[in-house]
């Protein structure tokens, strides 16, 4: 499939050229709730997908129709139905990680970017276009978190996916595992040195002072 | 473009209308799954207090329900000390189980339900386990769990916590198969029936050496101590002592 200008500039400049939580920051919230190990993590990243693909798809559909004065109820009406739904698939379908996502799924409602790009983007952009800038952006929120997940993941537990990589002392291994990886101070510093390397890749990124 | 106050109602309902019925629609034709999962999920939790499912074992659901046919839940009643009949497990829903008000106690414990749901664990048509439901206060979150008893209704066969937000890695170790393993084999009463089981700061010995110690979690004394605050109200007076009182005299073992 050959994409046009628009098209790549939805998909994949949130990646890493415009990326919600790196760049835009947004969404951190659940960046540091979710991110002890990579499936949660996951889960989670997909479950973001499908809210702001689908919201922002709607929202395009109906945006010559939604009267000015009530759109963010209205957009939040359509991303809150969007929310309960994955919640309830995720309950019957993953039942052990929505235990571990508990409230984080309910509060995908409050997460800036869903709302963000609805209002941004797929209030002036046509469908197709809408549906490519909710992927984008959630592929960006994605990338953090597993990137998050797998160091906390790895040094806080010493498994990814629930493999075990570095058998920790407490099931009778060698690794220490770092107590730090585990609270959500430690997704802090994984996000700011994220936010680091991406913009000494990216200079243009940095904020003039 | 200015909208006229109708079309907005309109359009605000309509959004509204549309929204409710795919809710409405998910919620109905997943319900049945999710009860599954629910009852499942706590049916886990009683087989892996009673040690019958091992820890990280993947255990779907032919597998539970064929162990748990030999699991039989009864109802007991708190304030008479009493079993109910299977009618009244039949009704009983625990989310709106009535609570009383709970006796002054270190565990944080404000009321007690009236009525729980317990476990018993048959072997060959006799009792050989008993799973109770226990809850306390850690140091962040409420702990909510089950302990084993043997049918001497004094040995320890397993403690296993399903619902808690202690300190990952710290307190949160309560989840730790090896932890809980240490459990197995201490006895939760002393020769006069006072519930004695505590959890110590360090390493306890082999269950033969130190029977009423088990060892602590590293860098955890709080959740430690309520552990230990728990497990004492629970099996205290005002928790199940009464009920294994009259089970032990009952024969019924």
């Amino acid at each position: 499939m050959k994409m046009n200008r628009k098209e790549r500039e939805a998909l994949i400049d949130p990646l890493f050229d415009n990326n919600p939580i790196a760049l835009q920051v947004l969404g951190i919230c659940s960046a540091l709730a979710v991110t002890t190990n990579m499936a949660a993590a996951l889960v989670m990243s997909m479950a973001v997908l499908f809210v702001t693909a689908g919201s922002s798809t709607v929202v395009s559909f109906l945006r010559n129709n939604i009267p000015a004065n009530i759109r963010i109820i209205v957009q939040l009406s359509i991303i809150a139905s969007f929310v309960i739904l994955t919640d309830q698939i995720l309950k019957a379908y993953l039942f052990d990680i929505s235990k571990q996502l508990s409230v984080f799924v309910g509060l995908i409602i409050t997460n800036c970017i869903v709302m963000g790009r609805a209002e941004a983007y797929a209030m002036q952009n046509g469908p197709w276009l809408s549906f490519l800038d909710g992927v984008g952006n959630s592929l960006g929120y994605t990338i953090i978190l597993v990137v998050v997940g797998f160091f906390r993941e790895l040094f806080g537990a010493g498994s990814l996916f629930g493999f075990i990589i570095l058998r920790p002392v407490t099931a009778g291994g060698w690794y220490e595992p770092n107590g730090l990886m585990l609270l959500a101070p430690s997704a802090f510093f994984l996000i700011g040195i994220f936010i680091w390397v991406l913009r000494a890749w990216k200079p243009d990124q940095v904020e003039n002072s | 473009m200015q909208y006229s106050m109708k079309y907005i109602f309109g359009f605000a309902a309509a959004v509204c209308f549309v929204c409710s019925i795919l809710i409405s629609i998910a919620n109905v034709g997943l319900r049945e799954r999710q009860e599954v999962n629910k009852l499942l999920d706590k049916q886990k939790s009683v087989l892996q207090a009673a040690w019958l499912l091992e820890p990280g074992e993947k255990a779907d659901r032919a597998r539970v329900e064929e162990i748990f046919q030999n699991v039989q839940p009864r109802l007991l009643d708190l304030t008479t000390d009493q079993l109910l009949d299977d009618e009244a497990l039949a009704v009983f829903d625990e989310s709106k189980a009535p609570m009383a008000e709970a006796p002054k106690n270190n565990a944080g414990i404000v009321e007690v339900p009236e009525k729980v749901r317990i476990y018993e664990v048959l072997e060959e048509g006799d009792i050989s386990m008993l799973v109770l439901p226990i809850v306390g206060k850690g140091l962040w979150s409420t702990m909510k769990g089950f302990l084993a008893l043997d049918a001497d209704g004094r040995t320890i066969r397993g403690l296993t916590y399903y619902e808690q937000a202690e300190t990952p890695g710290l307190g949160g170790e309560v989840d730790n198969p090896r932890w809980k393993a240490r459990w197995k084999g201490r006895l939760a009463y002393d020769e006069n029936w006072k519930p004695v089981i505590e959890v110590i700061k360090g390493p306890a010995g082999s269950p033969e050496e130190t029977p009423y110690a088990v060892d602590g979690l590293s860098g955890a004394t709080l959740t430690s101590r309520g552990v230990t605050n728990m497990l004492q109200f629970w099996l205290g007076d005002n928790g199940y002592a009464p009920f294994l009182k009259s089970f032990r005299e009952s024969g019924r073992a």
